[in-house]
C-alpha cells in the first residue's frame, strides 16, 4: 500500500521508533511556544493576567483556545481508535461531545462571563458563604486530576512510541514542560499555546483525512463498501453497536458528556479571559463550529483507517493484521499518518499530538492552580486579604505540585483506555460542578447548605460509583465483580445532586439563608446585563 | 451603593422585556438540542437496528450517521442564530437599559 504523498522512506519501518521528522518539529513548536511564554512572562503582572489573561482576548481567539483546551489527545488518539475498532458507536460519542456546546451558549455563557471573574467557584459563591467556594474548589481538583491523568497515559504511550523513550521518562518531560508554561506564562502563555495547538491539529487531520480520502475518490459510499467488507463488524460498521447497548449506560453517557462539557474547569475558566458577554459568545460559536468540524473530519479518518492502516500488515506486531497494532490501540491516527504522507506527516502529526497534550494539561493546571490558590488560598483562607504578588506565587506552587501529581498518577494509571478514562472525568464534572453551578445562577432558592450537599453529594457519589464500576473495581482493583453494573455514573450522581441541593436549600430556614435568598436579586440583574461584571467597560 | 443602581435596572420595563425575551429564545432553543439529542439517544437505547438502516434502498448512508451529521449543522447553526440575535437585539436592549439607569443618577 503506497502512500499518496511526502518523500519516501517506506519500506522497513517500526521498531527503530526514533523518527527525527517528528522530533524536529516538535522542537520547533516547543522553542516557538517558549518563546511565546517568554514573551507572556512580561505581561503577566497581577493575577488578573495570570489566571484570565487580562481580559483581553477576542472572541475569535478564545472560540480556537476552547477549541484547542477541549480537543485532546484523547479526541486524536482515542476517537480515532474507536471508529477504527468500533465503527459508529465512536460518532456517537463525539456527538455527546459535541452537543453541550450550544447548551452552554444558550444557559450560560453570558451569566457566566457576567458573574465570574477567575474561576467558576466565584459564581457558585458569588452570594453564599466561602464554605461553597472551597467545595466547588474541591471538585474542580478531582475534574483536573482525573483528565490530567488521561492525557498524561496518552503522552506516555505516544511519545514511547516515537521517540523511543522510556514511558517515564516521557510522562516526566510533559510534565516539567506543562510547569514552565504556566508557572512562566500563566494564561497568556496558555491561551496561545491552546491556539497555535489548535490550528495544527485542525490542520494535520484535515490533511491526513484528505489524502487518506482521496485514495477512495472522496465517496463515502466507496469507502464504506470496502471497510464493511474487511471489518469485523462486517455490514452492522455504521450500527450502534455493543457499547451503548443498553439504555441506562446510553442515557448516562449522553447526560454525562453534555453536562460534563458545562463543567469542565479549565474549559468555563476560558469564559472570563474575554472582555464582555458579547465576545463570550462569540467565543462558543467559533469553540463549537471548530469543534464539530473536527468530530467529522476524525470520524471519516477512524473509517479510512480501517482500510489504509487495518488491512496493512506493516502495521501490526509481527506482521500479522488479525493481531495487535503496533504501539497500542491508540496509535491508529498516527499510523493512518504514516500510511498516506510517509514519515514527514507522521512526524508532524505527532508533533502535533505531543503538543495537543502539552496545551491541555497546561489548561488543565492552570485551572487547578487557580482552584486552590485563588479560590482555598487567597479568598478563603486569607479571606481575600492577600496581595496580588502573594497570589501568584502560591498559584506556582500549586502548578508545580499539580505537575509532579500528574507525573505519579500518569505513572500510576499507564495500561488505562484513555478515552474511557476522559469520560470519567466528565461524569464527575457533570454531576459535581454542573448541577451547582446552574442552580446558582437560576434559582434564587439556593442556599449555602443546599449548595454545600449538592456539590459534595454530587462528588462523592460520581467518585464511588466510578470506583465500584467495573473500571476500576474490577480492572484496576481486580476484584471478581462490580458493585456498581455501569460504567457511566451520570444518570444517578447528577440526580443525587440535585435532589440534595434541593432539599436542604428549601428546608433551610437560617437567617443567613434568607439574606442569601434577598441577594439573589442584585446578582440576577448583573447576570442579565452584564453591569459591574468584572473587566466590562460600563 | 451598586444595589441602588440595581434596583433601578431592575424597575425599567425594558429589564422585564429583555429578560422575557431572551429567555423564551434561550430556553426554546436549548429545548430543541435537549429534545433532539436525548430523542436521538432513546432510539440508539431502544431501537438500534432501524439507526444502521441505509437512508435509501441500496445506499450505503445509513439513518443513525446522516441523523447525526444533520444535527451537527443544525445544531451549530441554532448557535449562530442565538449569537446573532443576543449580540445584536438583546445587547442594544441591554445597552439601553444600563444608559438610562446611569441617567437617572446625574
Amino acid at each position: 500500500m503506497a502512500a499518496a504523498a511526502g518523500p519516501a522512506l517506506q519500506g522497513e519501518i517500526q521498531t527503530q521508533p526514533t523518527n527525527w521528522h517528528a522530533i524536529i518539529m516538535f522542537m520547533i513548536f516547543v522553542t516557538m511556544t517558549m518563546g511565546i511564554t517568554y514573551w507572556a512572562a512580561g505581561r503577566t503582572k497581577s493575577t488578573a493576567d495570570f489566571y484570565t489573561a487580562g481580559g483581553g482576548i477576542t472572541g475569535f481567539q478564545n472560540g480556537l483556545a476552547i477549541a484547542g483546551d477541549y480537543m485532546s489527545a484523547a479526541t486524536l488518539l482515542g476517537l480515532t481508535a474507536m471508529t477504527f475498532s468500533r465503527g459508529y458507536d465512536a460518532y456517537i460519542y463525539m456527538m455527546a461531545f459535541f452537543a453541550g456546546w450550544p447548551i452552554i451558549l444558550f444557559l450560560m455563557a453570558e451569566r457566566l462571563r457576567n458573574l465570574g471573574r477567575f474561576t467558576f467557584s466565584d459564581i457558585t459563591s458569588y452570594r453564599l458563604d466561602p464554605s461553597v467556594r472551597t467545595m466547588a474548589a474541591l471538585s474542580s481538583l478531582v475534574v483536573v486530576v482525573f483528565y490530567l491523568i488521561a492525557q498524561m497515559v496518552g503522552a506516555g504511550q505516544l511519545i514511547k512510541l516515537l521517540f523511543g523513550l522510556e514511558y517515564n521518562v516521557a510522562i516526566f518531560a510533559v510534565g516539567v514542560l506543562m510547569m514552565v508554561y504556566v508557572t512562566v506564562g500563566g494564561m497568556v502563555a496558555t491561551t496561545w499555546v491552546q491556539i497555535i495547538k489548535a490550528c495544527l491539529l485542525l490542520f494535520g487531520g484535515t490533511l491526513v483525512l484528505i489524502l487518506g480520502f482521496s485514495q477512495f475518490g472522496f465517496s463515502l459510499t466507496t469507502l464504506l463498501e470496502k471497510a464493511q467488507a474487511v471489518h469485523k463488524q462486517g455490514t452492522s460498521l455504521m450500527a450502534p453497536g455493543s457499547l451503548l447497548s443498553d439504555p441506562v449506560t446510553a442515557l448516562s453517557l449522553g447526560l454525562g458528556l453534555m453536562f460534563g462539557t458545562a463543567g469542565l474547569p479549565h474549559i468555563l475558566m476560558r469564559f472570563f479571559t474575554v472582555g464582555n458577554a458579547k465576545e463570550a459568545r462569540k467565543s462558543v460559536l467559533y469553540a463549537s463550529g471548530f469543534v464539530g468540524f473536527f468530530f467529522n473530519v476524525i470520524f471519516l479518518m477512524g473509517l479510512v483507517a480501517i482500510l489504509l492502516v487495518g488491512q496493512n500488515p506493516e502495521y501490526f506486531e509481527g506482521g500479522d493484521i488479525k493481531g495487535a497494532l503496533i504501539g497500542g490501540g491508540n496509535m491508529v491516527a498516527m499510523h493512518l499518518a504514516h500510511a498516506v504522507g510517509g514519515n514527514m506527516l507522521l512526524g508532524f502529526l505527532a508533533a502535533v499530538a505531543f503538543a495537543t497534550i502539552l496545551a491541555v494539561v497546561s489548561g488543565l493546571a492552570l485551572a487547578g492552580a487557580s482552584a486552590i490558590a485563588h479560590d482555598i488560598y487567597a479568598r478563603v483562607i486569607r479571606k481575600g486579604e492577600c496581595t496580588d504578588k502573594e497570589e501568584i506565587k502560591v498559584s506556582r506552587i500549586a502548578t508545580i505540585a499539580l505537575g509532579i501529581l500528574a507525573i505519579i498518577l500518569g505513572i500510576a494509571f499507564e495500561k488505562m483506555n484513555i478515552a474511557f478514562m476522559v469520560g470519567l472525568a466528565f461524569g464527575v464534572a457533570a454531576a459535581a460542578n454542573f448541577p451547582v453551578l446552574i442552580l446558582s445562577m437560576y434559582w434564587k432558592g439556593l442556599t449555602t447548605r443546599g449548595a454545600l450537599w449538592g456539590g459534595y453529594s454530587g462528588v462523592t457519589s460520581a467518585v464511588l460509583f466510578v470506583v465500584f464500576s467495573k473500571s476500576v473495581w474490577v480492572d484496576v482493583l481486580h476484584n471478581a465483580a462490580p458493585l456498581f453494573p455501569y460504567t457511566q455514573p451520570a444518570l444517578f450522581a447528577m440526580p443525587i445532586a440535585f435532589i440534595c441541593a434541593y432539599v436542604f436549600s428549601v428546608s433551610d430556614s437560617s437567617a443567613r439563608a434568607t439574606k442569601e435568598r434577598e441577594a439573589f436579586e442584585d446578582q440576577y440583574v448583573r447576570a442579565q446585563t452584564g453591569f459591574g461584571a468584572s473587566g466590562a467597560s460600563h | 451603593m451598586s444595589s441602588v443602581i440595581y434596583e433601578r435596572l431592575r424597575r425599567n420595563p425594558k429589564f422585564d422585556e429583555l429578560v422575557q425575551k431572551r429567555g423564551r429564545f434561550a430556553w426554546t432553543l436549548a429545548a430543541i438540542v435537549l429534545i433532539i439529542f436525548y430523542g436521538f439517544f432513546m432510539l440508539i437505547a431502544f431501537n438500534p437496528k432501524m439507526l444502521g438502516q441505509p437512508i435509501a434502498e441500496g445506499s450505503m448512508w445509513a439513518i443513525g450517521y446522516t441523523a447525526e451529521l444533520v444535527m451537527f449543522v443544525f445544531f451549530w447553526l441554532l448557535t449562530l442564530l442565538y449569537v446573532r440575535r443576543a449580540n445584536g437585539e438583546f445587547d442594544d436592549l441591554t445597552a439601553q437599559i444600563i444608559k438610562e439607569a446611569q441617567k437617572e443618577t446625574n
